[in-house]
């Protein structure tokens, strides 16, 4: 290759250059910003054990909604062997009763946007 | 395992088998339909309901069905009526039946408004031409909306003969005059009709048009059950249903 030395030095500055914001967060600690979520919530057990609901809630509530709504069934036997009325805005907004503290933040730091709350409505917040 | 061993344990089997329901129902799993609320859910097998025009028009103008169920269903309210959403409304008697289309027709009728909603028909065009099966007819023959799949394509609102299905042009939302959270709203790019209170038959709750007529015009009931109230009113009664030459079979059956 001709010139590789300016070519490789030339890549380097350029990735460096695009990947400035990384540098950036990294170097004003901003990497390891996590959202500080106050979980408020009226019971002490969630529907399904808390690691499964951090990382497949979106699963558990999509198997609610078709399960109501296609199935027309509408309880859910927990793991503790509760039932539990399968209803966003009635059972899981019942307890965690603040949305924009418990959902908002965390999805609104991973960048996602679900649209449930394009027709659910959200009950009037509690703390 | 030895041969007894087998026996055995087939024998046990088949008994937790034949006993496995009661045994299941015991342990808290319960069937479809049952939800958790004081009330049982009420189940039929093919619902269905008789308007009694007689009765509902005893009293002009009034609109207590309505309203209860626009309310409790979040239906908004447009001025303009290419925006209107609708679930049940009142139309005119030659409209709603145009095959009794007569220019002598009774004086009573001619000028009076007949109450009309989905007819949850038993072969409903509206399920055929959906292509996300977004709407589809239960058992029990309520023709039923899935909003989360609905693609606001409109070929069920080409089909629906009754005019039962509305779209959303514009975001309801800001049209709803009163919020209720226990029930969903639509969004812009959706159809929406009449469900027959589905989420209150679960409750145990009669559809809240029936439930709010101070006439007891409106009689919800099941259809295969000879013993019920709607049967025993078409039995004695002359009725008929809209636009049955269409072969929809309305479940909406009209005492005139």
């Amino acid at each position: 290759m001709y010139d590789s030395g300016k070519i490789i030095i030339g890549l380097l500055l350029f990735f460096g250059l695009i990947a400035s914001p990384i540098w950036y967060n990294l170097a004003s600690g901003k990497g390891s910003y996590k959202p500080d979520i106050k979980i408020v919530t009226t019971e002490k057990q969630c529907v399904a054990p808390t690691p499964y609901m951090r990382t497949s809630h979106m699963d558990l509530v999509y198997s609610w909604r078709d399960l109501v709504v296609r199935e027309n069934h509408r309880s859910y036997n927990s793991f503790t062997g509760r039932q539990y009325d399968m209803s966003l805005t009635g059972t899981c907004l019942n307890c965690h009763s603040n949305k924009t503290e418990f959902c908002d933040k965390c999805h609104s730091f991973v960048g996602e946007a679900p649209f449930c709350w394009d027709c659910h409505v959200v009950p009037k917040e509690g703390n | 395992m030895d041969r007894r061993g087998f026996i055995r344990l087939t024998g046990m089997t088949s008994v937790v088998g034949l006993l496995g329901k009661p045994i299941l129902n015991a342990a808290g799993l319960l069937r479809p339909g049952e939800a958790l609320t004081n009330k049982p859910p009420i189940v039929g097998k093919r619902w269905a309901m008789v308007i009694d025009t007689r009765k509902c028009l005893e009293k002009e103008g009034c609109r207590d069905c309505i309203n209860a169920c626009h309310h409790i269903h979040n239906v908004p309210e447009f001025d303009n009526a290419k925006d209107e959403i609708k679930w049940i409304w009142k139309e005119k008697y030659e409209q709603a039946f145009p095959e009794q289309e007569n220019e002598y027709i009774e004086d009573g009728l001619k000028e009076k408004s007949v109450l009309v909603l989905c007819n949850h028909c038993d072969n409903p065009p509206c399920v055929r031409v959906c292509p996300t099966q977004a709407t589809w007819k239960r058992e029990d023959g309520i023709v039923m909306m899935d909003w989360h799949r609905c693609i606001g394509c409109r070929y069920c609102m080409a089909a629906c003969p009754y005019g039962s299905r509305s779209f959303n042009w514009r975001d309801p939302r800001p049209f709803i005059k009163e919020i209720v959270t226990d029930f969903p709203t639509r969004t812009r790019g959706v159809v929406e009709k009449c469900t027959f209170c589905e989420e209150r038959l679960a409750k145990g709750l009669i559809p809240a048009c029936v439930e709010a007529c101070p006439e007891k015009a409106l009689i919800f009931g099941d259809l295969e059950d000879p013993q019920s109230e709607l049967r025993e009113l078409l039995r004695v009664h002359f009725s008929f249903r809209r636009k049955t030459n269409l072969g929809t079979q309305p479940e909406l059956y009209y005492i005139v």
